[in-house]
């Protein structure tokens, strides 16, 4: 699949962004209100930030943005527009607690129910965005349980570390937080190369001649393309990262977060280093983002010269 | 509207003979200029004139080649595929806007152009590659089956058929009611074993595929050939010819041809 | 939320008009729809009897022809040196003044010196009529590198032809082979045969190296090496006639199989047919043991035999001479299986197959007919085989004896006009060959004056070529001379390379329409652009001036000193004519028109008006009244209407007399093109049952086409097994007759000028080593850009902006080439660079491409540097115009010795990966200066 940036960027920047809003929210559980209002209101600009510009860079892709209301409507069949409908509504709960948390408004009873809904909407919304990939028959490597994992797992991690980053800033950096999003990271690297085994454990049993019916008669090549210029679904479908690269890739994944852990444990010396942490741990994700795309292999690239997908 | 309507009794779609099909475009270019002023239009193109053109087309023919088990030829097969007009599509399902919907009234599958956020992720649920997506109108475009032809009244009835259909020179190309066992089309794949691409996709598409047929070549016809009889084939051509063709007077036949070029007469 | 409603009954148009394609040579009916003067939408017209409702892609995408940037848009002066792209707009009453000019003066001094050639010309009705009206001899079509051989072979055996002058019986065939075909003329009725063979269970065998398209739906694929169709068909006929499966009767009846031929070795009647007084070719009368005339009802004929005329002199009947060629063991399987690359059980298994479908499955239509010796006939008996072969055949030095060789086959099995063969189209069946002679023999060309006859003829004996008394070629092209005495069609591949060379003579002017000769047309084009630009000691071009009409910016628009610009189909009249190349059915005779359904918004004038514009500006007779007056001021509509070439017979049958009830024959209507227009466009004369079939000896056919102008008198078309024109050149050759053949060419015409078919290989491959260059390159034409000029198609173009070299997986595995390698291909003559894809279903000897998708940059209105002119390429480069030198260093030209026939599949090549890999072919032309267009 194509790996656009707009949607790496949307679903990395969104995903960090409901992974801190759902740790802030936990945040809220444990500790009541914000330590500061600066504090406060800087996590929850980040958290909303991130999220903010996550969905809009989602609409970046879209041919008509001016209509993306109208993917309100059909959350009962779609997880797109389920993912929108609760990206939406995570707004609602999320605004109030950070007011409440913050200590803009002065209610601390409802830090805690305003942060359950708050941290709840936003892993649904990760969950949606996991759904609308892990659903996806077409491609083998989403459709796969490790998927949403994925998903959840890169939120929570990017969002611990955002966390852990800004405390560092605000100089009240717990050393719970440095050991809480090292396991974060630690986990989401483990996830994504579980998740890795997996995708490459599932056999791309399809081949062309499932994709043509023709394989009843034999083995099936292609001799001549529709058209002699690609089209859109070989740019969109087709594009297949070389499998040297992407394995040189998934190493980057695992350094970077491998590093970031060990920057993050560094930063109980040197509080700094969170900072650096975080860069890494965001560029890991990235970078696992645009290779959840680039390995991805579209059925209907079969029809244009796949020999398995 | 992307929920799906309950299953038409109408199912309307098109059978593709793959053993008929010559790989001519005639569907594609036909498709295409009915389809750029028609429901789904414009179709755009992008670098018509230049290099690497490209645009959208609602139909695209492939062309594959096949080696058959212990076979010593391979054969080509062209392969035309356009939208399947599935029973249960996911690409209407996972629509957002439901833009992408299944007509209750005779399954075809359709992108209202005017609700359509193009997102595409209709394109990425379609196995078929089904679904194009035109940068320029910022919608996803499809094979509307030709909705503004097949119940076009300002049409003679023989040409309320998709453009693809009315074009094809071979006529490989057959379009009907898929719902209606009694059918021409669904006979058809009854008699030939029409199939469906990718069924464990479970989408179930409509429109069938008709299989290629065995060839009658050296790998499956009986060996035959005409008997060589011993000695001189010229002069048994020259009884043949004497005995066999001048049989109506007896007394040409008295005269006993010469095989050796002797002269007569 | 409800569905949103669908106007499923929009009416996108606001007005219907019918006409006729123009996308290739297949001529179908279409319909434009058209919304505020736009086209929007063409499709097939289903009452038109070439198509019956289909259209093809390229027919389809004729709105993008129709709109095309490369479309010319006004008449053009060239101001910069030939190829600069520097040209000047002028008015068109300068643009027709300065060519009336030219033109006068080459007719007021010596015609010849005018060189006329009209490519992809559908109006050679008008074109050649004008030639003659002009006084030159050179003028003919594009049918000297495309087709020529099938029809000269068919016309000259049994009076009809593949290429357009026949076609299989769909409706009975049971079996059908196909030989060389990929997209052809009758394009779509071939596609819906096709379709109707599979749905009837009819067996379909190509020939053909390469399995795609048509080939790839046969049930049997016979991927033969190039140039060798000829020993497969020969093979078949052994096993045939080994067999005795042939048809006596049809042989003895229709055939000049007994037909008595003098044996006299060195004599000057040596291999003529005997005839009596009157001129009879005689028979072997088995009943009176006697010769008899050939068409006399009471004759028992002999088939086979060597007599004695009473006046001693020695006989032998043709089909004698014919069953000793193919019974001879050169023939047998075994012998030819290699070399043609087809297994021996193949081959006798396909000549079974043959027989069985022939003999068994005989067919007979309850109608009965009587023939031309007034026998009656209960019933219409056929052999379900049919054929049809094409370019695979045609393009090869041996093209015209091969497609011989297949003529014999079909007429042995007794199929040709017989229910389930090969039909006859109306006007066909003509005498075999037609009795026009071309005009232009030494004393015909005048200052002033027009020539006796038309141009192009079929030459029946050594006296009626055009050589003066030392053998010299009267015509530029030298069609009609020793180097290619039944050059039927002309040899336009040959008219830039002999003007340049002065050989036999320089020309004034050259005029082309819709050919593009400086490139794709064109054999050898770096040459060729060479020739177009080459200049004399004194600066000026060898070739003085050339004119050149076409509606598009091709490549040869930049080589053209003055360019009149056409119109688009959609914008013209049109009369696809009995005349010239019909449309007709096998059912009947059929012509139609095109009539404008745009007007042009650009300042371009239709061809023909123009040309006959010319003609009445230089005083042609036929197109000028005495007072000087045009005598068809209504350009070629007028034409079209009221031109007779015989009383009562014109450019369209249909809508004659002064009621328009006329069919055939009537005075002109002024009312015909409404008529037609009213009739959609088009004609068709549906023949009565008993004139369906055996029209060759159908007594009621031969009286009726008779008055149709068809043929001259209602006489049996005797199919010409033993083709006795052929044996008067052998003769010519052994020093007989009143024309003899030059020394030089004596060998030549010995050699190939047999009379009974034969096969001898292709002629590059036995003059360049088979060690160099060991493979066979060839090109197919793609479906969606057959016969048309796709390349500037907004649509056509995004299927195919670019070719491969396909060859074979197990050649390529040898040459260690993989899929998608650069490759160079060197022919004796050239080298390219191409990249390459593998496949199996092609003769693995072979190597092929689609043909003119390679374009030059700058050319047709695209961008330069597109992907037609970067990764595309020509095969032409490699292809020579001419042989290599022969002894005494004349090189003939590289075409059929008998027909002239541009022998384009003759080429012999060496692949190899090529050392440089970049993602660009070779050689790259100079981009060429774009044309400035007025919009």
């Amino acid at each position: 699949m194509h790996p656009a940036y707009s949607v790496i960027l949307f679903t990395t920047a969104s995903g960090a962004g409901y992974g801190l809003l759902a740790l802030l929210s936990l945040v809220g559980i444990s500790h009541g209100e914000a330590s500061s209002l600066a504090f406060g209101l800087t996590a929850m600009v980040v958290a909303l930030g991130l999220i903010t510009i996550g969905l809009l860079s989602s609409t970046f892709h879209l041919g008509h943005p001016e209509r993306a209301w109208r993917a309100f409507s059909q959350w009962r069949s779609s997880w797109l527009s389920r993912e929108g409908v609760a990206a939406v509504i995570t707004y609602l709960p999320a605004v109030v607690f950070g007011a409440v948390w913050s200590g803009l408004i002065a209610a601390p009873a409802l830090i805690a129910p305003l942060a359950v809904v708050t941290a709840v909407m936003a892993m649904i919304t990760v969950l949606c965005t996991a759904k609308i990939y892990s659903t996806l028959k077409t491609i083998r490597s989403w459709h796969n349980p490790w998927t949403v994992w994925v998903y959840i797992s890169f939120a929570l991690a990017t969002g611990a570390v955002i966390l852990a980053a800004i405390t560092a800033v605000f100089g009240n950096f717990p050393a719970f937080l440095v050991y809480f999003s090292s396991v974060l990271m630690a986990l989401a690297g483990i996830i994504v190369l579980l998740y890795w085994r997996s995708i490459d454990a599932a056999p791309r049993d399809l081949t062309m001649g499932d994709a043509t019916g023709l394989g009843r008669l034999g083995t099936v090549s292609q001799w001549e393309q529709p058209h002699s210029a690609p089209n859109y679904i070989q740019k969109e479908m087709g594009y297949v990262v070389a499998r040297k690269h992407a394995a040189q890739l998934r190493r980057l994944v695992i350094v970077a977060l491998v590093l970031a852990i060990l920057l993050m444990l560094s930063a109980l010396a040197v509080p700094v280093a969170a900072l650096l942490a975080m860069a890494l741990a965001l560029f890991a994700a990235v970078v696992q983002r645009w290779l959840f795309f680039a390995e991805a292999q579209h059925v209907s690239s079969l029809f244009y010269g796949a020999q398995a997908a | 509207m992307t929920s799906l309507p309950p299953p038409s009794a109408k199912k309307l779609g098109l059978v593709i003979d793959l053993d008929t099909c010559v790989g001519c475009q005639a569907c594609t270019t036909s498709c295409k200029e009915w389809n750029t002023q028609g429901y789904s239009g414009p179709l755009t193109d992008t670098n018509p004139y230049g290099s690497d053109p490209s645009g959208v087309w609602l139909n695209r023919v492939h062309g594959y080649e096949v080696m058959e088990e212990g076979q010593a030829q391979s054969r080509i097969v062209n392969f035309p595929r356009s939208c399947l007009h599935c029973e249960e599509p996911a690409c209407v399902t996972v629509c957002p806007t439901g833009a992408s919907y299944k007509r209750a009234e005779d399954g075809i599958v359709l992108v209202n152009p005017e609700t359509c956020i193009g997102c595409k992720l209709c394109s990425w649920a379609c196995p078929y590659g089904a679904r194009e997506y035109d940068q320029s109108q910022g919608v996803m475009k499809k094979c509307t089956l030709c909705v503004d032809r097949i119940y076009n009244e300002n049409f003679e009835p023989e040409d309320r058929q998709p453009a693809c259909v009315k074009a094809c020179p071979t006529g490989a190309r057959h379009f009907g009611d898929l719902g209606d066992e009694t059918s021409k089309v669904s006979q058809l794949v009854a008699e030939r074993g029409g199939y469906d691409l990718l069924p464990e996709m479970g989408y179930k598409p409509v429109n069938k595929y008709l299989p290629p047929r065995a060839r009658r070549d050296a790998t499956n016809t009986r060996a035959e050939a005409l008997p060589r009889p011993d000695g001189s084939a010229f002069d048994r051509l020259f009884q043949w010819a004497d005995k066999v063709l001048s049989p109506r007077k007896a007394s040409a036949r008295a005269n006993e041809p010469d095989h050796s070029g002797k002269l007569e007469g | 939320m409800t569905e949103p409603v669908v106007n499923t009954s929009p009416k996108n148009w606001d007005e219907v008009k019918t006409t006729t394609c123009y996308m290739c040579a297949c001529r179908c009916g279409i319909r434009v729809q058209m919304k505020d003067g736009r086209v929007t939408y063409i499709d097939g017209n289903p009452d038109h009897p070439v198509n019956k409702g289909v259209i093809c892609g390229k027919g389809a995408a004729g709105i993008m022809q129709h709109y095309s940037p490369g479309r010319l848009s006004k008449p053009l002066l060239r101001v910069g040196e030939r190829g600069s792209g520097e040209f000047k707009e002028i008015e068109w009453d300068e643009a027709l003044g300065l060519a009336a000019g030219w033109l006068s003066e080459v007719r007021a001094k010596d015609p010849k010196k005018l060189a006329f050639f009209t490519g992809r010309d559908q109006s050679q009705g008008l074109t050649g009529w004008w030639a003659t009206q002009f006084g030159t001899p050179n003028y003919a079509a594009h049918g000297g590198f495309c087709s020529v051989n099938m029809a000269a072979a068919g016309l000259y055996t049994f009076g009809g032809s593949f290429w357009e002058f026949g076609e299989p019986d769909w409706k009975h065939t049971k079996y059908f082979m196909l030989f060389g075909v990929a997209e052809d003329h009758g394009s779509n009725p071939i596609k819906k045969a096709l379709g109707q063979l599979k749905a009837r269970g009819a067996k379909i065998v190509s020939i053909n190296p390469i399995r795609t398209g048509y080939s790839a739906i046969a049930d049997e694929w016979i991927g033969i090496r190039p140039g060798t169709d000829g020993l497969f068909v020969g093979a078949l006929i052994h096993e045939l006639l080994t067999a005795q499966k042939i048809d006596g009767e049809y042989l003895l009846r229709y055939t000049n199989s007994p037909w008595l031929i003098i044996e006299n070795e060195g004599g000057a009647d040596d291999g003529l047919f005997v005839r009596n007084a009157q001129n009879s070719a005689l028979v072997w009368d088995s009943h009176s043991n006697s010769p008899m005339p050939a068409l006399s009802p009471d004759a028992a004929p002999k088939l086979m035999g060597r007599f004695k005329m009473p006046d001693g002199r020695r006989v032998v009947t043709a089909f004698t001479l014919i069953a000793e060629r193919f019974i001879d063991a050169e023939w047998s399987a075994e012998n030819v299986s290699e070399r043609c690359g087809v297994p021996v059980e193949t081959i006798r298994r396909i000549a079974a197959e043959l027989a069985r479908t022939a003999f068994e499955e005989e067919i007979a239509l309850d109608v009965p007919w009587t023939d031309h010796l007034g026998r009656y006939h209960e019933k219409m008996v056929g052999r379900p085989v049919s054929m049809h072969a094409m370019r695979g055949i045609s393009a090869h030095a041996n093209g015209f004896q091969t497609c011989r060789t297949i003529h014999l086959l079909q007429i042995l099995l007794g199929t040709i006009d017989v229910p389930g063969g090969f039909r006859y189209k109306p006007p066909f069946p003509k005498p075999p060959p037609p009795g026009v002679k071309p005009a232009g023999k030494p004393g015909q060309v005048k200052p002033n004056t027009p020539l006796p006859g038309p141009p192009l003829g079929f030459v029946t004996s050594p006296e009626d070529l055009l050589v003066d008394a030392e053998g010299t070629p009267q015509r530029l092209d030298k069609a009609y001379s020793w180097d290619a005495p039944l050059a039927a069609h002309g040899m336009m591949h040959m008219v830039i390379t002999n003007a340049a060379k002065k050989d036999p003579y320089g020309i004034d002017v050259l005029f082309m329409y819709m050919a593009n000769m400086s490139w794709n047309s064109a054999m050898n084009v770096p040459d060729t652009i060479k020739y177009l630009t080459q200049k004399e000691p004194d600066g000026s071009y060898t070739i003085p001036k050339i004119i050149y009409s076409d509606a598009y910016a091709s490549e040869m628009v930049h080589y053209a000193d003055l360019i009149l610009p056409d119109t688009t189909y959609l914008e013209r009249w049109d009369c696809i004519s009995l005349l010239d190349r019909p449309i007709s059915e096998a059912d009947g005779p059929a012509d139609s028109i095109r009539q404008p359904v745009v007007e042009p918004e650009r300042d371009v004038r239709p061809f023909q008006t123009v040309l006959l514009d010319l003609g009445t500006r230089i005083g042609l007779p036929g197109m000028t009244r005495t007072d000087g007056s045009a005598r068809y001021p209504g350009g070629y509509p007028d034409y079209i209407v009221n031109h007779e070439r015989a009383p009562g017979i014109g450019p369209l049958a249909g809508f004659r007399g002064p009621n328009g009830r006329a069919q055939g024959r009537g005075t002109p209507n002024p009312e015909q093109l409404q008529r037609y227009i009213d009739n959609g466009c088009h004609w068709f004369y549906e023949l009565p049952d008993h004139m369906k079939y055996y029209r060759h000896v159908n007594w009621a056919y031969l009286d009726w086409a008779t008055f149709f102008g068809f043929i001259g008198k209602p006489e049996p078309v005797i199919h010409q097994l033993y083709c006795e024109p052929l044996q008067k050149f052998r003769l010519s050759a052994r020093g007989h007759g009143k024309v003899v053949a030059p020394e030089q060419h004596r060998k030549r015409i010995a050699d190939y000028f047999d009379p009974i078919p034969f096969w001898y290989p292709p002629f590059e491959g036995e003059m360049v080593s088979e060690t160099e260059f060991p493979m066979h390159a060839v090109t197919q034409r793609p479906m969606a850009m057959y016969h048309s000029w796709g390349s500037q198609n907004a649509w056509l173009r995004q299927i195919m902006s670019r070719n491969w070299l396909y060859m074979a997986r197990e050649m390529a595995v040898k040459l260690k080439v993989a899929d998608g390698d650069w490759v160079t291909v060197t022919s004796h003559h050239g080298k390219i660079k191409a990249q390459a894809r593998l496949m199996d279903g092609v003769n693995p000897e072979t190597v092929w491409t689609w043909n003119a998708i390679g374009k030059r940059s700058g050319a047709w209105g695209l961008k330069p540097g597109s992907d037609e002119s970067k990764q595309g390429f020509l095969l032409n480069h490699l292809i020579s115009e001419l042989l290599p030198e022969r002894e005494g260093g004349y090189r003939y030209s590289n075409s059929d010795p008998v027909t002239g026939q541009a022998a384009w599949y003759d080429l012999r090549v060496r692949v190899e990966k090529a050392s440089d890999q970049s993602d660009v072919s070779a050689p790259q032309f100079a981009t060429l200066k774009p044309l400035e267009r007025v919009e």
